[in-house]
């Protein structure tokens, strides 16, 4: 969003494709009272901009060429400079009964509820790591849900480091206080995470440790996440230099493919302020406002701090590998349990053998999982890059010819 | 405190799961409505319930037939009247 408003603010003919039904991401979805949020959507709706939405990108048949599939077409985007926002997902891991309906994402769980979810009433453990695991209790919480616990398995060292370090981050702590009035009352504990998730058809109970002990929580939902990990699916399809999972870029959001920017999650998880000043950059770069893009170096700068802090405090601490046991399910398409995996050395063995990763997520939900779980680096990405239908591959040769 | 979505609530869309009509907020996705109804979106190839899991589009956990067009992420679309959704559950469903 920021980098079409600022490309098109320099007189540069832009499109923007989402996804997603309506603009602004995961964050902004359902349309958040948020200033910042309201800002952006406003200067995007009076911007000049072509707008596609509820589209999804999955294949490159040439260089500056893209293909996208909507509701029922595909459509062909043409470029000369291209800014990925690809932005983030969470980070699942697997435990005992983590396949139950009812356990979801934290901010799964929070899509759902923005998406009409009636939550009033219910109870919901919140559990994982990451500072998305309060802003969602807190929503839950206003709309009316109950929270038991919300269980973080940072350490409360790590997490008073974090405290201290926020001192940098005026925005952050006042963010904080409002965070800690709206869950006035309600426990939060680190050191915690689930280990089983209880029920038949539907999720009834939730096992917590708890500094080392355990505890059994009866609930509605368990809306669980172990921070983000970057799409990086679209840049590696693009062949964007990828180091340590992030996409690599130059000082002007440039990726290692010429005109292609990324902004956003992508190249470093630093949450909406990062992703709205790299987008701005990229924008201003690909409309060839050097002189402009430079002015937002220094709050860059900071807004990378704040994402190789978040880094360091939620980091996921080793005895989470032991959480999966012989039969529980990691590859959630394919039903592959860990024993199955256990077997293997890498990502590509397993996959061959097992079908891990072979499901229509393509291992969106398993790959990081894995990565956790057995250090595996998926390789290589092929188009399409999502799921599509077959109609949709059947017209790629036609709007090649 | 009432939020800013429900002070001006238009009214709720009806559409069928698995047959039997459910009403939901206007806007709201299809994965709302499947668990309005109290069902699991789909089978495991292993058999298992299923229902959405990332509520973004990624998982493909909320897959359902939306007016016969199967494999459809229903987190990711929006309810119409009269739509018809069946889940993709095996056996008595």
């Amino acid at each position: 969003m920021a980098a079409a408003v600022r490309t098109a603010e320099c007189g540069v003919r832009v499109g923007i494709v989402d996804d997603n039904a309506t603009f602004g991401g995961q964050i902004w979805r359902g349309g958040t009272p948020d200033g910042d949020a309201v800002k952006w959507h406003g200067l995007l709706r009076d911007a000049d901009v072509t707008k596609l939405y509820g589209k999804r990108v999955f294949h490159q048949p040439e260089a500056e060429v893209l293909l996208a599939e909507g509701a029922d077409d595909i459509c062909e985007l043409r470029y000369t400079n291209l800014v990925v926002a690809t932005g983030a997902r969470e980070r699942f891991l697997p435990f005992p009964g983590w396949t139950l309906p009812n356990v979801m994402g934290a901010g799964g769980l929070q899509a759902m509820v923005k998406s009409g979810l009636p939550i009033r009433g219910k109870r919901v453990v919140v559990a994982g790591t990451g500072p998305l695991l309060l802003v969602v209790a807190a929503y839950l919480r206003k709309h009316g849900a109950e929270i038991p616990i919300i269980c973080e398995q940072a350490s409360w060292s790590s997490l008073a480091r974090f405290g201290a370090a926020l001192f940098g981050y005026p925005d952050k702590i006042s963010q904080g206080r409002q965070l800690r009035k709206e869950l006035a009352g309600v426990p939060f504990v680190a050191n915690s995470w689930p280990l089983a998730a209880h029920g038949g058809q539907s999720l009834e109970s939730v096992t917590i440790s708890r500094s080392g002990k355990t505890d059994v929580i009866p609930c509605d939902y368990l809306a669980c996440g172990f921070h983000l990990v970057p799409n990086v699916e679209l840049p590696l399809l693009l062949g964007c230099q990828i180091r340590g999972g992030y996409v690599q870029v130059d000082d002007f959001q440039q990726t290692s493919v010429k005109r292609v920017f990324c902004a956003g999650e992508p190249t470093a998880i630093g949450g909406v302020e990062l992703a709205l000043v790299e987008g701005q950059i990229a924008g201003l770069a690909a409309a060839e406002e050097t002189a402009e893009a430079r002015k937002l170096f220094g709050e860059r700068r900071k807004a990378r701090r704040f994402a190789a802090l978040l880094d360091r405090t939620f980091r996921l601490r080793p005895d989470l590998k032991d959480l999966p046991s012989a039969e529980t399910i990691v590859c959630r398409c394919e039903d592959v349990p860990y024993s199955r995996l256990q077997e293997h050395r890498s990502w590509r063995a397993a996959k061959l053998q097992t079908r891990c990763g072979m499901g229509p997520c393509q291992g969106r939900v398993c790959g990081p999982a894995t990565q956790f779980l057995f250090q595996w680096n998926p390789d290589s990405v092929r188009p399409p890059v999502f799921p599509v239908r077959v109609e949709s591959l059947a017209g790629v040769g036609k709007s090649g010819e | 405190m009432p939020s800013s979505q429900s002070r001006s609530m238009p009214s709720p869309v009806t559409l069928s799961v698995n047959g039997s009509p459910v009403a939901v907020p206007a806007g709201a996705t299809v994965a709302v409505a499947v668990a309005m109804a109290g069902k699991a979106c789909r089978t495991s190839v292993s058999g298992e319930p299923r229902g959405p899991l990332c509520g973004m589009g990624i998982c493909f956990e909320c897959r359902v037939s939306i007016n016969g067009r199967r494999h459809c992420r229903s987190c990711q679309i929006v309810c119409e009247p009269g739509m018809e959704v069946k889940t993709e559950v095996k056996a008595n469903g």
